[in-house]
């Protein structure tokens, strides 16, 4: 079967004032595939991923050139950005569940868009958290603060918050670097089953994870992207120098 | 300053021309051997090929430490995974080496039914290839990695020629059957050297480029 794009990206340029933090970027993100964004800080990943539900809208003289296709239509057109962000769901470096219960943490989302029904809700909250693999440790304790809960359960829970409003994208931006190793395994292997569902962007300093859950891996650098492709090839036979000496931490 | 990394992967590649020098010696002395039907020096092939097994198991162990500490990436990558299969030919260079030594051994100093003509060109050839494979990966050198596997054409067209040689001694005269196939079996053990070496150029180009030979 043909891959299809999720995300086309063409000519992207952005400015934080003066300053130029992606340079005409030019990619396509294919839909039900992990695709992992890698370099050092400062390189323009996180505002790259950020751009993609427009978060940097937000960011006082944040300028964007370019376009940036969601299913072939222009995120900066006619598109609601309340609309955009419903279909692209971000999840942050650090958990940030709201401080109420866990059931108003999931239901959050999908009450601002309309649902009132405690029945559709209930079955909202249970879906969410099941497909962020949290359900069985959460169904008897959904009235308890999210706050209660442990850094990895939060993550999980604010996966299963950006998933209740049904999206189509998952961002996710550095999502397990505050996490220790068994809540980072289970945030992984959470992220390779909701592919088949959902296409995931993800951002990533840990270069043993971009290897183990993505099938694409695009290289930044200094805000350009140096190098994209298969992440098994990017991994074992880089074709950019810069690339081999970041990967295998000769850099600099 | 030199990474920790890079010194183990630099130690690595020591340890790899040794062992690259130790099966040559092998060959070498066994060849030597076969020649002069020098029971002692056969003898002796059998100890170097200890050697090789050993330096064989320090290698692997180094590669499984660096895998496990390291997680290497790109061309670390290639590099240890390539040291990983390229050890495992040599080593069987090396046992097809004591293998030729066993059977100088065995013919116990019986005259050749014919004066070695063919074989020691064999054994030139593979050695060739054998220097070459290593020379190619010190040097990460495609060209000669690639002129290694195509020079195994020579090595298979000796073995053929060495056959057809030893059926013609056999129809001769049948008395020749138990000597024709030690040496038959000598020269197919020269003739497996070198595809074992055509395999460690394959993963030489493999560390280079990132493709694997097929």
């Amino acid at each position: 079967m043909a891959k299809t794009n999720k995300f086309s990206l063409k000519n992207v340029d952005l400015w934080y004032n003066n300053f130029q933090a992606l340079k005409n970027i030019n990619m396509n993100i294919p839909s039900n595939e992990i695709t992992a964004f890698i370099g050092p800080s400062g390189c323009g990943k996180s505002t790259l991923i950020k751009s993609m539900n427009r978060m940097n809208d937000l960011v006082e003289g944040c300028k964007i050139t370019g376009s940036i296709m969601l299913d072939d239509e222009s995120i900066h057109g006619h598109i609601d950005v309340n609309a955009l962000r419903k279909r692209v769901g971000m999840v942050f470096q650090k958990p940030n569940p709201f401080p109420m219960s866990i059931f108003d943490n999931i239901a959050y989302g999908p009450r601002t868009h309309g649902i009132k029904s405690k029945f559709k809700l209930n079955d909202i909250v249970e879906k969410s958290l099941r497909d962020a693999a949290i359900w069985d440790e959460l169904k008897d304790r959904l009235k308890k603060s999210a706050l209660s809960l442990s850094g990895g359960q939060q993550q999980r829970l604010c996966i299963a918050r950006a998933l209740s409003v049904q999206p189509d994208v998952l961002l996710m931006d550095e999502p397990t670097s505050a996490l220790d190793p068994i809540s980072t395994a289970k945030i992984e292997e959470l992220v390779i089953n909701l592919k088949k569902d959902y296409t995931i962007v993800i951002v990533t300093h840990n270069m043993q994870q971009a290897v183990r859950i993505s099938d694409n891996t695009g290289f930044f650098l200094l805000g350009e992207m140096i190098e994209y492709g298969d992440t098994q090839q990017i991994f074992s036979a880089p074709s950019d120098k810069r690339t081999e000496d970041y990967i295998t931490g000769r850099f600099g | 300053m030199m990474r920790r990394f890079d010194e183990q992967l630099a130690i690595l590649n020591d340890m790899l021309l040794e062992m690259g020098a130790m099966v040559e010696k092998t060959i070498t002395v066994a060849t030597q051997a076969l020649q002069t039907q020098d029971v002692g020096l056969a003898k002796k092939v059998i100890e170097l090929e200890d050697d090789v097994d050993q330096k064989e198991k320090d290698i692997e162990a180094l590669c499984l430490k660096l895998l496990l500490q390291q997680q290497p990436v790109a061309k670390d990558l290639r590099l240890i995974s390539a040291a990983l299969k390229m050890i495992t030919d040599m080593e069987r260079m090396a046992d097809q080496a004591a293998d030729i030594s066993e059977i100088v051994v065995m013919m116990n100093r019986v005259p050749y039914i014919k004066k070695l003509e063919h074989i020691p060109q064999m054994a030139k050839a593979t050695i060739k290839m054998v220097t070459e494979s290593i020379d190619a990966f010190v040097r990460k050198d495609l060209e000669l990695a690639k002129a290694v596997i195509e020079y195994d054409d020579v090595v298979d067209d000796l073995f053929d020629l060495v056959k057809h040689e030893l059926i013609e001694l056999i129809c001769t005269d049948s008395s020749n059957g138990e000597q024709a196939i030690d040496l038959l079996m000598i020269a197919k053990y020269f003739e497996r050297i070198g595809d074992h070496a055509c395999n460690v150029a394959e993963w030489v180009m493999y560390s280079i480029t990132g493709k694997q030979v097929k």
